[in-house]
């Protein structure tokens, strides 16, 4: 028989995620996928792989959270910011400040000693700021993700990047690459923007907290560190960053 | 002048009438064998068709104004129980303006005027006004050319510079009367600053006019505006009752007759009706939502082209919005109209107006509305054409939040501009926010 109690999908605008979980929150098994605009035929194939993988029954409920949570057939549907709330919870097992980094999103969650969401912000209007706009760039510099760190490390001067808009953010990174602007040093000022930007998100909620980190963004060491100098106290990153969204959401259905 | 006037009577007492009447035979003809489906609210108010019948009226006669009587466009904060006893129909380019948001046509009006060079960044009013004025195009019909404009700068700034563009259009007077912000309470050398501009503004409107302005009459007029603004207020209260007998949203519809009909006898009688009929709804218990489990404030102007779909959302789950610092304004700046002192109390009141204090005025009109209407949470909505009501909504969300341990969430629109409301992020926010309740 099957120890999967519950599933999660969180439908992000960038990836869809989705995890089996069993009765200790435990995740047995986990699905990431570039997002889809055929939302329901992706999920299904999600799930199909996930009931394969870990033999839940078709009568183990979801959850479902994100973007595309609306065009999921779920037992419960709940937003991004409840359901990472819950995953980060389900982690720290007390108060914290969650900096969800997602990919046209970032969300600053205080979250309550009971696991309840307190008070959140979230980025208005335009993804400056959100992991859209790293990979904007990134894709720009014909820099891979996993090659960040490494290319960033050194004793580079960071280059003043505006975070106001991602548009006009890149057409500056291509002027510097033609200034003859090292690759390093654009890459240290562009993390630097960004953490800025949201630690001026976070405002007073990340005062005096224990700031911990989701989201795919979270798995960019560069980009903690940036934000961990912006925001003045180290930052925790929560285990499997990317599925804590589907993780708080199939907690909710267990 | 007289075929204008008499054009103008008519469509107020028998045309207008008998076309609304025409209208309602026509809907309820419509409506026969129809039931009503499944609806998070309550029994709509019965005073609506009265609410509509007065504000039609108002916009039909406005037709045929010009040339029949003085027309007056002004501001919401303008002190209008002086242009009355002239006989001025007045215009309000902001309840227009709101008429237009809740159409939906207002991209296209702002087309017109951004086209002609005014910014998109400019209030939403403004720019939905200018194109109005451009394009000529109204759900009114027809708005009546000004012979006068009537400016005040208690709601802000931006008033200032769009009348004066509506007068180098339309060639005719401007009237100003400029309002000090307020810090804690107005300073004497303040109210006689804003009275010595009553005192020449009377000058002007008497010149315009050819008529010498009443004191006795303004007395009258003031005493209406007063009892008006009281019963607003009454209004208001009724929804401390538990159901709240109607919404927020219902409250920023029926506050058209307090903006435009201030100091008529039909405005009065109207906020009767509708007190009689939410005291009853009290009395009986019937809510402005089927099923209210959270209480909550508003904060600035509506969204006039979303109230409705934002309403419902928040109605599905139980959430009401019970009272609005918005419709508070007019019932608060009322309370200091005294008929004994016209003048001078009408500098007090149009002074002290919400959006004319500092933040520790606001925040303890918001403190107090929270209080007296059992509030579990407030949203605040940051108006990107209304900064003066913005600005300092952080503060007071961290404020309220830690005073009254409640929960608040600052919502980004526009009041009148769709194009500047994303409903997929800003529904994300207020489902978050309804969750965090459970």
């Amino acid at each position: 028989m099957s120890d999967a109690v519950a599933i999660g999908v969180d439908c992000g605008s960038t990836t869809t995620k989705a995890v089996a979980i069993d009765s200790g929150g435990r995740i047995l098994y986990s699905v990431v996928e570039r997002s889809h605009p055929r939302i329901e035929e992706q999920t299904e194939r999600c799930l199909a792989l996930l009931r394969e993988r870990t033999g839940a029954a078709a009568s183990v409920p979801i959850g479902a959270t994100g973007y595309g949570r609306k065009r999921i057939a779920a037992s419960r549907v709940l937003t991004e910011i409840t359901c990472h709330a819950r995953g980060a919870f389900f982690h720290t097992g007390k108060a914290c400040t969650l900096v969800d980094m997602g990919g046209q999103d970032t969300k600053v969650i205080r979250v309550g000693p009971g696991g309840d969401v307190q008070d959140f912000a979230m980025n208005d209007k335009c993804a400056a700021g959100t992991g859209r706009f790293l990979e904007v760039i990134l894709a720009r510099l014909e820099v891979p993700l996993d090659e960040i760190a490494q290319r960033a490390a050194g004793e580079a001067r960071p280059v003043s990047i505006s975070s106001t808009c991602t548009v006009f953010a890149e057409s500056e990174v291509i002027s510097l690459v033609a200034q003859g602007e090292p690759v390093a040093g654009i890459l240290a000022g562009l993390h630097r923007s960004l953490a800025s930007r949201v630690a001026s998100l976070a405002g007073s909620m990340a005062a005096d907290a224990d700031v911990r980190m989701s989201g795919g963004v979270a798995k960019n060491a560069t980009m903690v560190e940036a934000l961990g100098r912006a925001l003045g106290r180290p930052i925790g990153v929560l285990p499997d960053p990317q599925l804590v969204g589907a993780l708080g959401a199939a907690l909710w259905v267990r | 002048m007289i075929t204008r006037r008499i054009q103008y009577e008519l469509a107020g007492r028998v045309f207008g009438p008998a076309l609304l009447s025409f209208e309602a035979w026509q809907k309820r003809l419509k409506r026969r064998g129809k039931k009503r489906g499944p609806s998070p609210f309550g029994p709509p108010l019965e005073s609506v068709k009265k609410l509509k019948e007065v504000m039609s009226l108002h916009y039909l006669e406005g037709r045929y104004a010009d040339g029949a009587v003085p027309v007056a466009w002004v501001t919401s904060g303008f002190p209008v129980e002086l242009l009355r006893p002239l006989g001025f129909h007045t215009v309000y380019p902001e309840n227009h303006g709101a008429l237009c948001g809740v159409q939906r046509i207002v991209p296209e009006l702002s087309d017109a005027a951004e086209k002609e060079g005014w910014s998109r960044d400019l209030c939403s009013y403004a720019r939905t006004d200018l194109g109005s004025v451009l394009l000529g195009k109204t759900p009114a019909g027809r708005l009546p050319k000004p012979d006068l404009l009537a400016c005040c700068t208690n709601i802000c700034q931006t008033v200032l510079y769009w009348y004066r563009c509506l007068a180098d259009h339309f060639r005719v007077p401007l009237v100003l009367l400029d309002t000090p912000y307020v810090y804690g309470e107005a300073r004497p050398h303040h109210l006689e600053y804003v009275r010595d501009q009553l005192g020449e503004l009377i000058e002007v409107v008497e010149k315009l006019t050819g008529k010498r302005v009443d004191m006795d009459e303004i007395v009258g007029i003031v005493r209406k505006a007063r009892e008006g603004t009281r019963l607003w207020g009454e209004c208001l209260a009724t929804a401390r009752a538990r159901p709240a007998p109607w919404t927020g949203i219902d409250g920023f519809f029926h506050l058209a007759p307090i903006v435009t009909l201030r100091g008529s006898e039909e405005c009065n009688a109207y906020y009767r009706l509708l007190l009689d009929e939410l005291g009853d709804r009290v009395k009986r218990g019937i809510g402005g939502i089927v099923d209210e489990r959270r209480r909550l404030l508003w904060d600035n102007l509506p969204m006039w082209y979303g109230v409705r779909e934002l309403s419902t959302l928040l109605a599905e789950r139980g959430f009401n919005f019970v009272c609005t610092t918005y419709t508070n304004a007019w019932a608060e700046a009322g309370s200091r109209i005294d008929p004994a002192d016209p003048m001078g109390s009408a500098v007090l009141a149009y002074t002290h107006i919400i959006l004319n204090q500092d933040l520790p005025n606001r925040l303890d009109i918001m403190r107090r509305l929270s209080k007296d209407y059992s509030v579990d949470g407030a949203v605040l909505h940051s108006d990107r054409s209304c900064k003066p009501y913005s600005i300092g909504q952080i503060d007071l969300k961290e404020r309220l939040a830690r005073e009254l341990g409640i929960r608040v969430l600052i919502l980004e629109a526009d009041h009148n501009d769709q194009r500047a409301w994303s409903p997929e992020q800003g529904n994300t926010r207020l489902g978050a926010f309804m969750e965090s309740f459970s």
